[in-house]
């Protein structure tokens, strides 16, 4: 059984539905490029690569990822603490 | 989203998306200026890089109109331009691809007079020239003026390319004191020159230029990259700043711009790049 996810209280969050790749992760990289180090950004996203790509790429720029689940029938959240 | 549009995010979204670029250094991009010095083989596609990267501001400089014989390696131009001045095809061309990109026009050919105030207001210069003259006045200009200089030079199947960074490296001098002597190195409109070959260190040029502005990566400073067409090969030779130089040397002998004279075959400016 997966334990519930500690809820993480984000900084920003952005909302990219009705956005494809690669725009999910360049509209996601220009919000975290503005945030601190340690702060938390929410991407809710419609685009379901997108919860493969997002999560790969904010990883491979040094960011954790916290959480990707879904919402609803529709919408993801992709959740990043910032590097 | 932040200080982009939606049309700039999806136009240089392969550049945001680089982690060494982003969208702080093409911010940085946008608020930045580079002059392009010769709008022939060489000035062509530095400029149309540029201009597609999203430079600020964009200088072109020429005082020559388009010919027919330019058009083999001068992409920036077209077969409609001929007669036009370049500096108004160029800005055509730029626009065309990038009108987010201000282009301010130099129609004149560089000398003693004006190289200084013309290179002062931007932040890059680039050399795509056809002769020693503007060369040499250009290479001095930009140490005396603390300019980084994106210097390049092409002949039938050869490219040289070295970025010179005053204080940072040598400069042209250092390399190569004085000009040759007049008629010794064949211009390229005598021993000719392979289009794609301009092409190749323009993109070289551009690319430095942007590594500049971006402060990524090694500059080619103290580097001088050779290509070599025919053999397929590139060959990377080290210079060290010559304390001889007599430009930036320990005692320079040269003070103040000196205007060599045009080589008589190269005064037609389409004779090189």
């Amino acid at each position: 059984m997966e334990q519930p996810k500690p809820q993480v209280k984000a900084d920003k969050e952005i909302n990219l539905k009705g956005e494809v790749c690669p725009y999910t992760f360049v509209k996601s990289k220009l919000a975290i490029e503005e945030m601190l180090p340690g702060q938390v950004l929410r991407v809710i996203v419609d685009y379901v690569p997108a919860t493969k790509n997002v999560p790969r790429s904010m990883q491979n720029e040094g960011n954790s990822v916290l959480d990707v689940s879904k919402l609803n029938d529709n919408d993801w959240q992709i959740v990043v603490r910032k590097g | 989203m932040l200080d982009f549009t939606e049309e700039e995010i999806k136009r240089y979204s392969r550049h945001i998306i680089l982690k060494e670029v982003g969208g702080r250094g093409q911010k940085k991009l946008r608020e930045s200026s580079a002059l392009v010095v010769g709008l022939g083989g060489l000035g062509s596609p530095v400029a149309l890089y540029l201009a597609a990267a999203g430079i600020g501001t964009l200088g072109v400089l020429d005082n020559d109109v388009v010919e027919l014989s330019n058009l083999q390696r001068q992409i920036l131009h077209g077969t409609s331009d001929i007669g036009r001045q370049k500096t108004d095809s160029a800005e055509n061309r730029i626009r065309a691809l990038n009108p987010g990109v201000k282009v301010t026009k130099h129609c004149a050919r560089l000398d003693k007079n004006n190289v200084e105030r013309t290179i002062r207001d931007y932040d890059v210069i680039i050399d795509g020239v056809d002769n020693f003259a503007a060369r040499y006045l250009l290479n001095d200009a930009c140490f005396f003026g603390n300019k980084p200089l994106v210097e390049a030079g092409v002949l039938q199947f050869l490219g040289q390319i070295m970025t010179i960074v005053p204080g940072k490296g040598p400069c042209y001098r250092c390399v190569f004191p004085e000009p040759p002597p007049p008629g010794s190195v064949p211009s390229c409109q005598e021993a000719g020159i392979l289009g794609a070959v301009a092409g190749v260190l323009g993109v070289l040029q551009a690319t430095e230029a942007i590594k500049l502005i971006l402060g990524i990566g090694k500059p080619l400073v103290g580097r001088m990259i050779i290509y070599e067409a025919l053999s397929g090969s590139f060959r990377e030779v080290g210079f060290r700043p010559n304390p001889k130089c007599p430009l930036c040397g320990e005692k320079p002998s040269i003070t103040e711009l000196v205007e060599y004279p045009v080589a008589c075959e190269e005064q037609r400016q389409d004779a090189v790049t």
